[in-house]
């Protein structure tokens, strides 16, 4: 035992962890930043790997993304519904509701949208066509969010299992109007629904589905609505601390139902944009795992309207350009999501370094006095 | 593993007993060695009379600088009263003795040998035991399996042989435990019990207890205090943090921390409570707490029959039934989990009162000053039951709660004191948007008027110290101007000064006749600055007592019993305890 005494005294921990306090806001945004710079040399190691240079590589991506008229306008297409989904997810995630089933509220706005394209688009003019579809998608996403809100808040259910089970519902929903009552008639005889007559589309301003601007007047309302207004400031309460807020008065199983109904509500608007704007028609498709892909860019972006717009554009420049790779190198397209899955495990990881600083053996008295 | 001891020889019988239980843990070649060993040690021992020693402890939290070259000695068989404010690095400074932390530079010795503690087991291992403020116990397990939990054994548990360890510590030491009773049967003492023994088992003989009378009756207290002397004249180093008065019968010297930095030790002997209180706050501070007399005492709450069940149904409260005054401060004391909280919580309506309950308000006088800052309601008694948290607040009654975790409820902790400041009020003015310039105003008025000390009105509340917190929360109730104010622990974690300014503001609201609800777990303090006391056990009221007259342990002793002689029932006080636990964490 002496002799363990002895050799502990001798040893420090080698790395001890400390708490920051410090951290400025421009620090930690630096660190973030720092931490996709890592994550891009991570993801080059491995095209590497593969036997190609990174530096063409990650170049032929950025130019395919973004070089040309009809790159730059497939990757606004794909940044526009992953943006909308996570600007529906915001609200929830910042009550600390954990709304996963985006995907299913999507396709319930998109159904509903589908609905009044298929048998309206004789009977209404395009403006007011494209304004019931709007609402009507926005009412079906709302009352797809309500379900587990009102569960949750009645009976205190799992909002995550809920949600999440939710998606099938909406996807199997979806299946059977294909396969049945909405499948087209005058086609080849797959189960396939219908393109929309003209009146129900989406116009286009400057080549890209009106979407965008939609989904841009959404981040400015988002903002100011989580930052400015009393609603807002019940959904924060709220999710710090559910006994605060019942202290201060507030009905907190109206405020999650509320919030579930905005929340659904933007991610139906979404379905109405995919299918109106970019599909022109309804699959199971129309989701298509944007509303799982938006929790990523809604928590990289710390839930921040404003900085979603950029983390949305990023991976959607990363997905169109791996379109791009697999053409130009033969790198398999999947390429995007191997990356977006580094970029993910930095940006979490990179928060410790955030939240806590390391001390090594023997430098810890430089710290202090 | 060897263990250090100290004055091996004075503990005679029970060593054959303890080493008997270790080897059961150990591999018959190491105890071997032990044995052989053994004779080594008697004879450092009669040199060594230091069982520890600190020197030059420094440890920083970020900029904070919780120990500033703290050095102290504790020596064999002497206890050690280690005092400090709240804040001023005590826990920190244990906590690194034990292996919880580790220090950023300095020396610790144990038995005159150099050590590094870098984990509770290297604690143990030198025969170092702390007991925690919380305690660290599993409820479903019992005492015995407590004990036991996370030694190495052989693969089979003699429990008889464990049981039977327990019982010859407990009788030596005069401790009073059964091995085979589950936790959540145990009140707060027992459970303190259970932790000790549990680091006796283990061969601490360098004991270290952070603030143990906090959770305990006088009563209670005095029975701890008769154990820790037995153990001190077995030989044993006790080092054990408070904050005051209870020191003074126990300890030998009295170590004094001050903001993190060492001020100096003390023979308990030479000294007194008013000099040890200069020492701590570094002036000198009148420790008397004023207690004026009112103009104004009109009836203003009048509680009947009050009943409220908790979550799985248990009788929190049962039939309780009192009246508050206006211009008075009715403090209520209990032990930790009595109901206290639920009675605070029913009147600002934040639980539900059983059927055949009321609560009748009576608005002040109209020619009162507080009178006319709230609505209207009737003269002869508004009926509070069945009202919810905002109607009640709008009515003047105001909850200014402060709870276990301090910002669990009543302030948000990620945000800044301007979003906190308007957690009652942000409906207030027309519009879907906040209006964020009368909080900031208040946010900031508050600031100067009680000395928040705060970077700004940015910051978010969590990164303020505890009294500063308090303060924040306390001050915006005040600010709401209300005419009843409910407080529970408003000085938990405050320094001294900082209590006396909530005193303050206390007194201020009483003079103005303000009904002042006061739940409070320091005794002496209540005491003082209380006109009544109210005093719960289990969920009833043992008695209401007038603050002037009475005496600490009459409320000590009614904090157990319920009137008639009868001893509360076990039922009640076992509950309280176990509550007591749930809220801690």
């Amino acid at each position: 035992m002496s002799s363990q005494v002895k050799a502990a005294a001798l040893r420090e921990p080698l790395v001890r962890i400390a708490k920051r306090t410090d951290i400025s806001k421009g620090q930690a945004w630096a660190i973030r930043a720092a931490a996709i710079l890592l994550a891009l040399v991570a993801g080059g190691l491995i095209v590497l790997a593969m036997g190609h240079n990174p530096f063409l590589v990650y170049a032929d991506m950025a130019g395919g993304a973004l070089g040309n008229k009809t790159g730059l306008k497939e990757t606004v297409k794909i940044a526009v519904p992953l943006l909308g989904a996570a600007l529906a997810i915001a609200p929830a995630f910042k009550m600390k509701f954990w709304n996963i089933g985006a995907e299913g509220q999507i396709l319930a706005g998109g159904i509903a949208a589908t609905y009044f394209a298929l048998f309206w688009a004789d009977k209404l003019p395009q403006v007011p066509l494209l304004l019931l579809m709007f609402l009507a998608a926005a009412v079906a996403g709302a009352f797809w969010g309500l379900i587990p809100a009102v569960f949750k808040a009645k009976w205190g259910t799992n909002e995550t299992l809920f949600t999440l089970m939710l998606n099938y519902i909406a996807l199997g929903i979806e299946q059977y109007l294909q396969n049945g009552p909405w499948k087209d008639t005058k086609g080849t005889g797959f189960p396939i629904i219908a393109q929309f007559a003209k009146g129900a589309r989406l116009p286009k301003v400057f080549g890209v589905h009106a979407g965008w601007i939609i989904v841009l007047i959404f981040v400015v309302l988002m903002f100011l609505y989580l930052r400015y207004t009393k609603q807002g400031y019940e959904i924060s309460v709220v999710g710090e601390s559910e006994p605060t807020a019942r202290y201060a008065g507030m009905n907190v199983s109206k405020i999650i139902i509320r919030t579930m109904c905005i929340s659904g509500a933007i991610a139906g608007v979404v379905g109405f944009m995919t299918v109106s704007g970019a599909d022109y028609t309804l699959n199971a498709n129309t989701a298509g795992g944007v509303g799982f892909t938006a929790i990523t860019v809604a928590w990289l972006a710390k839930l921040n309207p404003i900085v979603m717009v950029f983390i949305a554009a990023f991976l959607a420049v990363l997905t169109k350009g791996s379109g791009t790779i697999q053409t130009n190198f033969g790198i398999p397209k999947s390429m995007a999501d191997v990356l977006t899955g580094i970029i993910l495990f930095f940006m979490l990881g990179c928060e410790f370094f955030i939240n806590y600083r390391l001390i090594f053996r023997g430098k810890g008295e430089a710290h202090h006095g | 593993m060897l263990r250090q001891w100290g004055p091996r020889e004075a503990i005679g019988a029970l060593w054959g007993e303890e080493e008997q239980r270790n080897e059961g843990a150990r591999s018959p070649a190491k105890r071997a060695k032990d044995m052989e060993l053994a004779p080594t040690i008697e004879v450092r021992d009669l040199e060594e009379r230091t069982a520890i020693r600190l020197k030059d402890i420094t440890k920083t939290f970020g900029e904070v600088v919780a120990n500033d070259a703290v050095s102290l000695d504790v020596d064999w068989g002497e206890i050690l009263a280690l005092l400090g404010e709240n804040g001023s690095g005590k826990t920190t400074l244990m906590n690194m003795l034990s292996g919880i932390y580790f220090p950023d530079s300095g020396e610790i010795q144990v038995d005159g040998k150099t050590v590094t503690v870098r984990s509770p087991k290297d604690a143990f291992g030198l025969g170092i035991g702390m007991i925690h403020q919380h305690f660290k116990l599993v409820d479903v397990l019992t005492a015995a399996e407590n004990i036991i939990l996370g030694l190495k054994g052989q693969g089979k548990l003699d429990r008889k042989a464990v049981a039977r360890d327990i019982k010859a510590i407990s009788e030596k030491y005069g401790f009073d435990i059964d091995p085979g009773q589950k936790i959540y049967d145990m009140s707060v003492s027992q459970k303190q019990t259970v932790e000790i023994v549990k680091v006796l088992y283990r061969g601490a003989n360098i004991l270290i207890l952070d603030e143990p009378t906090a959770v305990l009756t006088p009563q209670e207290t005095d029975k701890l205090f008769a154990i820790l002397r037995n153990m001190k004249a077995d030989g044993k180093a006790i080092i054990i943090t408070h904050k005051l008065h209870e020191v003074m019968d126990i300890s030998d010297k009295v170590a004094v921390l001050r903001k993190g930095k060492y001020i100096g030790t003390v023979n308990t002997s030479e000294t007194d409570p008013q000099r040890l209180t200069d020492m701590m706050v570094g002036r000198a501070v009148s420790l008397d707490i004023d207690r004026p007399r009112a103009e104004h005492r009109n009836l203003r709450l009048e509680v009947e029959n009050l009943t409220v069940l908790s979550g799985e149904g248990v009788k929190m409260l049962s039939g309780v039934s009192f009246s508050a005054f206006g211009g008075e401060i009715l403090g209520i004391a209990g032990i930790a989990g009595s109901g206290q909280k639920e009675l605070l919580e029913a009147i600002a309506g934040l639980q539900k009162a059983q059927a055949g309950a009321h609560i009748r308000y009576f608005p002040p006088e109209s020619e009162e000053p507080i009178a006319g800052k709230h609505i209207p309601v009737k003269r002869d008694g508004e009926e509070l039951v069945g009202k919810n948290p905002t109607q009640i607040e709008k009515i003047g009654v105001s909850l200014a709660f402060v709870p276990e975790d301090r910002l669990g409820m009543g302030l948000v902790a990620g945000m800044d004191m301007v979003d906190n400041m308007m957690l009652k009020t942000y409906k207030n003015g027309r519009g879907p948007l906040v209006d964020r310039r009368p909080p900031k105003k208040l946010a900031e008025d508050l600031i100067s008027e009680l000395e928040i000390v705060t970077p700004g009105v940015g910051t978010p509340v969590r990164k303020l110290s505890g009294g500063n917190v308090q303060k924040v929360l306390v001050g915006r109730e005040i600010a709401s101007s209300p005419t009843v104010l409910m407080t529970a622990y408003p000085v938990r974690g405050l320094d001294i000064n900082s209590s006396y300014t909530i005193y303050h503001l206390l007194n201020e609201q009483k003079m103005k006749g303000v009904a002042v609800l006061l739940v409070g777990e320091d005794l002496d303090v209540l005491l003082e600055l209380c006109d009544r006391i109210l005093v719960l056990c289990g969920g009833k009221i043992s008695g209401i007592v007038d603050g002037r007259s009475t005496t600490k342990e009459e409320v000590g002793l009614m904090m157990t019993h319920l009137p008639g002689g009868r001893e509360a029932s076990a039922v009640s006080v076992l509950q309280a305890g176990r509550t007591e636990r749930g809220e801690d964490q």
